[in-house]
């Protein structure tokens, strides 16, 4: 399909020229007029009643012009699972009680940080220390502490899949394994820390300026928290640095610096230190996992049986999506006869656990990658046979669950085979382990209850032939803006600078719920490309009539030349056909809209992207430790609209899928975080960093804009899993537990000496 | 009791009065409104506040502004010539060695001090010059790609 003209092309972002030069001003960045800086206070026990707060003393030092508690709020409970009253579970502003180390117990405004920070240490919060739980095999036992009221076990959400006859299928079994893992928690940790500009003007209305990866979730939870109407907030998202699936619930910065605005009426600021960050921000989701897994004697997987207990912490947030789809993907990418998943989500008293990129895939895939190696090397067989006799294949049901129409899963696993044959034999104590993976283009649940189109945009052409773009979507780094101006562009017919975007802010920007589940090519994409082509058609009806063309003639537009497409040299310039249709509308720009929202596609998502990895290590057998040397990926995600993108996804996916594997933890004691600082924190940085290496497949997406698919977070998932196959296959030892260590590798290996 | 700050930002001359424990990054962004340059930790583990004292590549978080005292700052926004950006800038922007860009001006001033110090680094060289400073998006080969290329003369142009 090389005859698009901007699509699949090296371009330089949109937001580019601003990013580079330090002109590009994040929500961190924003200064008004008379504006105050707010801190929080926050709860030192992981588990206490709240007996009384004065604050007094911080109302009196001179600079602080508001504290507010949770007795300033109308007390009621957040949660992004609007349709579920029962997991609206956070008051964000606790009123009578705290239930982990980090939970908001009160907020300051004053003329500067430091006076805000001095006010703090005056606000006396008397509590009393109530018996805490932090691990759920513990929250879960009949004596244990109960995290919140009425909730039995603290078991937060349950969920189960099936389909076939699971036990029948097992008894069938040539072959049978029993399992289990454990999978660790992970910071977001984005470089812009999450932050809010919250302004309450004399006019009932409220701005906000946020670091957000959804604005129109921001200004529609912010309504319901603080008891105005949507229409009365106005979210704008600046550029956005990071947000990995941490920023699109309604957060302490947002929500706190709005009570504060609304009691002062002046411009509130507040931005987490990094400290908060990491201890009150939410995490990726700690599991337990217990899969069984049953073949045949050939690798033919006949049955799967997963249980999951995961770590909840304090609050919902986006835990019972997560929940369901680490339960959808343990399935993934494989054509199971039969299946049965059963997840608990467990409240404990630690910080909240949530969305992360990958969304549960990456510990689901860790799981079933890891098990499916060991099944295949228990019967003899090669891991790339195992995975090509029983992988997803075009137009495959997943029974009651979803569709796949575009799959280039095979000819990802031919391609990974031929790398590995291309690699030859290994050095000692090298190894190269292999991990498929599928990921969703976007999520088709609506647990929160939006009546809108889930993607929307509007299109404006204006005189001179420029072209404005409005869409709620939300560029927080990714490249969204880009992407999304790049398909309006190829749909118009004009070069991408012709385009402008606004995106993101709810006052100019028709609805999309942001960006969260790989969701904004496909579905954002799909409203781009219709709007754009609502006002190409218009646009269309002035050249038909201009041409006077034989009516079996289709008219297109295409690198500013309007002209019949089966004879392009018959048509005139973009800009005239503009100026004319204009004119002929009365003077009114030419509006195209464009929404997108899918329908009967199942229950998860529209399209599904898959992929291999290959992941080689060097292991020292003295020592344990290990080096990651390189990544080879075999990926599709149909049509390429931004290759620089998509590289980019590729290689920061590695960066952190790899170091889920490798090294991020956050380590607790009794619901402390151990390592709350970028210094403790161990990531991998440009030294540790491993080649990469892209396999791109063809393939094209029927429901995707142009054939297009995500790209996004299905990335995040094989790495962790690869690498635990390429340590075994280096030096033979498995290791079950994320991340896997070089201590758990030299322990592993004394364990086999003997 | 304020204390007088005489120096240069961007070839552009300062005398300011400043509290004596005032960091470089704070007067950089809160007094010259300078906020291209960036704070993701605030003690000295993420390298976003990178900034050029006399040429050698430093944390200005870390970094008492009055030890600036009569030094030549450079930042971010000192790289471009009006709207000509300069050949790291471009090749950024050509390599996609960037995503939410919130390292990105830390990064260009180490990978500025990095080729000033060795015009021709190999990526050992390039890696470690840039080691300090985090990036969470692009899992940092992009940026090694885009230092290589000016590195190898690619940009020269540009440079004109």
């Amino acid at each position: 399909m090389s005859t698009y003209s901007v699509i699949g092309k090296r371009v330089r972002r949109v937001d580019g020229p601003d990013k580079v030069s330090g002109r590009a001003k994040y929500t961190f960045d924003l200064v008004l007029p008379e504006m105050l800086y707010g801190k929080i206070l926050r709860s030192p026990h992981p588990h206490a009643r709240i007996l009384s707060i004065d604050t007094s003393k911080a109302e009196k030092l001179i600079g602080v012009k508001a504290v507010v508690t949770g007795k300033d709020t109308l007390g009621r409970k957040n949660g992004i699972w609007r349709r579920f009253p029962e997991l609206c579970d956070e008051e964000i502003l606790c009123r009578t009680k705290v239930r982990y180390i980090g939970d908001p117990v009160a907020a300051v405004a004053a003329v500067d940080e430091d006076t805000a920070e001095e006010a703090l240490d005056l606000i006396d919060v008397e509590y009393e220390p109530l018996p805490a739980v932090f691990d759920p095999l513990e929250a879960i036992k009949e004596d244990a502490p109960q995290i919140h009221e009425g909730v039995e076990l603290n078991i937060n959400v349950t969920r189960h899949i099936e389909w076939g006859d699971v036990d029948e299928a097992f008894k069938k079994c040539d072959y049978v394994r029993e399992d289990q893992f454990k999978c660790s928690s992970q910071a977001h940790m984005a470089m812009e820390t999450h932050c809010a500009v919250a302004s309450f003007g004399l006019d009932g209305k409220l701005t906000v300026w946020t670091s957000t990866q959804s604005s129109y979730y921001v200004q529609r939870l912010l309504a319901d928290m603080v008891g105005l109407r949507e229409g009365d907030i106005r979210v704008i998202k600046p550029a956005t640095g990071g947000g990995f699936g941490g920023k699109f619930e309604l957060d302490s910065p947002q929500f706190c610096a709005s009570v504060l605005s609304m009691k002062v009426c002046k411009p509130v600021k507040i931005v987490l230190q990094r400290e908060e960050e990491f201890t009150a921000s939410k995490r990726r989701t700690p599991m337990y996992c217990y899969s069984r897994l049953g073949a045949k004697k050939d690798g033919t997987l006949l049955a799967k049986e997963i249980r999951v207990i995961t770590e909840g912490g304090a609050y919902t947030g986006m835990g019972a999506t997560c929940l369901y789809l680490t339960g959808f993907f343990s399935s993934f990418p494989y054509r199971y006869p039969s299946y049965r998943y059963d997840g608990y989500r467990v409240y404990t008293n630690t910080a909240p656990t949530s969305a992360m990129r990958g969304f549960g895939a990456p510990q689901s895939t860790f799981v079933s990658e890891g098990q499916l190696d060991m099944l295949a090397a228990d019967l003899g067989i090669d891991p790339v046979q195992i995975r090509r006799l029983n992988g997803m294949v075009p137009n495959h049901e997943v029974p009651g669950q979803a569709t796949v129409q575009s799959c280039g899963l095979p000819e990802c696993l031919d391609s990974i085979d031929q790398h590995l044959r291309q690699r030859g034999k290994l050095p000692p104590d090298h190894g190269i382990g292999i991990a498929a993976y599928g990921f969703m283009s976007g999520g088709i649940f609506n647990w929160f209850d939006t009546p809108y189109a889930f993607s929307a945009a509007i299109v404006r052409v204006n005189i001179d032939g420029k072209v404005d773009l409005f869409t709620g979507a939300c560029d927080i780094g990714q490249g969204s803006d880009t992407t999304l101006s790049m398909i309006c562009a190829e749909e118009l017919g004009v070069a991408l600078e012709d385009i402008r975007i606004h995106a993101a802010d709810t006052g100019i920007c028709p609805v999309d719920l942001g960006a969260w589940g790989s969701r904004q090519t496909l579905m954002t994409g799909n409203a781009v490309k219709m709007a754009a082509a609502d006002a190409k058609r218009q646009l269309l009806e002035f050249a038909a009539a201009k041409l006077g063309a034989n009516i079996v003639y289709d008219l297109d537009i295409k690198d500013r030349h309007v002209h019949l497409v089966d004879r392009p040299e018959k048509g005139f310039s973009y800009y005239d056909i503009v100026k004319q249709a204009i004119r002929g509308k009365d003077g009114e720009a030419i509006i195209g809209r464009g929404h997108y929202t899918p329908h009967r596609k199942g229950m998860v998502s529209p399209a599904y992207s898959f992929g291999v990895q290959a992941v080689e290590v060097a292991v020292d057998r003295e020592t344990g430790r290990y080096k990651l040397l390189n990544v080879t990926t075999a990926h599709e995600s149909g049509t390429v609209i931004n290759p620089v993108g998509i590289e980019g996804q590729l290689e920061g996916a590695i960066m952190m899928a790899g170091g889920y594997g490798f090294c991020e933890d956050q380590p607790m004691d009794d619901g402390r975080i151990l390592n709350p600082s970028i210094a403790e924190y161990k990531l991998i940085r440009s030294l540790d960093m491993p080649e990469t290496k892209i396999l791109e497949i063809d393939t094209y997406e029927p429901e995707g804009p142009f054939g297009a698919k995500e790209a996004g977070e299905g990335l995040t998932n094989p790495t962790a899993a690869a690498l635990g196959n390429a340590i075994h296959k280096a030096v033979g030892v498995r290791i079950n537990s994320l991340p896997i260590t070089p201590e758990k590798v030299f322990r592993a290996l004394q364990d086999q000496k003997q | 009791m304020k204390h007088e700050l005489k120096f240069t930002v961007n070839g552009h001359p300062y005398e300011l009065h400043i509290r004596p424990k005032t960091l470089l990054v704070q007067v950089l962004r809160d007094h010259l409104g300078l906020t291209g340059t960036k704070r993701g930790c605030s003690c000295s583990s993420c390298a976003a506040c990178t900034v050029l004292l006399n040429g050698m590549a430093v944390k200005s978080c870390s970094v008492l502004a009055l030890q600036a005292e009569g030094a030549e700052v450079l930042t971010v926004e000192g790289l471009a010539r009006g709207p000509e950006l300069n050949p790291l800038q471009q090749a950024f922007l050509d390599h996609g060695a960037f995503q939410c860009g919130f390292c990105t001006p830390g990064m260009l001033m180490a990978a500025t001090a990095l080729l000033r110090e060795t015009p021709k680094p190999n990526k050992d060289q390039i890696r470690e010059g840039i080691d300090a400073n985090i990036c969470r998006c692009t899992g940092y080969n992009s940026i090694i790609r885009a230092v290589t290329a000016v590195a190898n003369g690619e940009y020269q142009e540009a440079a004109k």
